[in-house]
């Protein structure tokens, strides 16, 4: 039981490392605001959440799991949030996102809500 | 304010958690991490986002500026107080001893309250700082996005 359960958590684990590591390549190595937003907000919330699983299976029934669970439903809905307000900020202020021709994004063709 | 739905949404959902985990860090912080000015940040964070999502009108109404010139000089009349109190119970400046019946729920009860007063005061000012930046400019108004 002991070793399923040190089996599961190295996968989730190795898995979370995986798309942390992902988001980090992607925040070192794309072009733009945008791209790199695209690259680490993804990425960044998954990866913690796996992370964040694989250590409530080694905590066990207790509190700690209970904390655990609660940070990671924070995350949850605090990380997604705050990449769509930093994306959400630059285009209200028009930043250009990397290739596009500045004619495609004349003020008159922007959606407003 | 109908441009930041999801903020709003989110906003809604959190504040009141933040504020419940400023008071678990509040009277928690004598068995654990945390205390008065961890507390007292946390706590005004909470209105400070409020503030910065559906305006600082909005928030003042929720939190009056009038009643910072009160929080801010209780949090160190506490304080202070439980100093005093410590002094007329017989013991030194802040000898947390004599509070109690026993010097060890003396030691309880009086870092609870100091740590309470630092809480009130650290509240008060992280929101009076807000509100003294922020009050200074008008909102941004939804066409302007």
């Amino acid at each position: 039981m002991q070793l399923l359960i040190d089996i599961l958590s190295w996968g989730f684990i190795l898995a979370g490392v995986f798309f942390v590591f992902t988001g980090t390549l992607g925040m070192l190595r794309l072009p733009d605001f945008y791209t790199r937003l695209h690259g680490a907000g993804i990425t960044d919330t998954l990866g913690t959440e796996l992370l964040l699983i694989a250590m409530m299976l080694q905590a066990g029934w207790s509190l700690v799991t209970v904390k655990l669970a609660m940070i990671s439903l924070f995350i949850f809905f605090t990380s997604p949030t705050a990449t769509h307000a930093l994306a959400n900020a630059a285009n209200a202020v028009g930043l250009r996102p990397f290739g596009v021709p500045a004619k495609d994004l004349e003020p008159g063709k922007r959606e407003k809500r | 304010m109908r441009h930041h739905l999801i903020l709003r949404v989110v906003s809604k959902l959190l504040i009141p958690f933040i504020l419940l985990y400023a008071l678990y860090v509040q009277f928690h912080g004598d068995y654990g991490p945390g205390g008065g000015f961890q507390a007292g940040v946390i706590f005004g964070a909470a209105f400070v986002l409020y503030a910065l999502i559906y305006g600082v009108e909005t928030a003042q109404k929720a939190f009056p500026a009038s009643w910072l010139a009160i929080l801010v000089p209780l949090g160190l009349l506490i304080f202070g107080g439980t100093g005093v109190a410590s002094l007329l119970l017989g013991g030194t400046y802040l000898d947390y001893d004599v509070l109690a019946a026993t010097p060890t729920g003396g030691q309880h009860l009086g870092i609870i309250v100091v740590e309470f007063g630092v809480g009130v005061t650290v509240t008060g000012v992280i929101i009076a700082i807000f509100f003294a930046y922020a009050g200074r400019t008008d909102d941004i108004q939804d066409d302007d996005w």
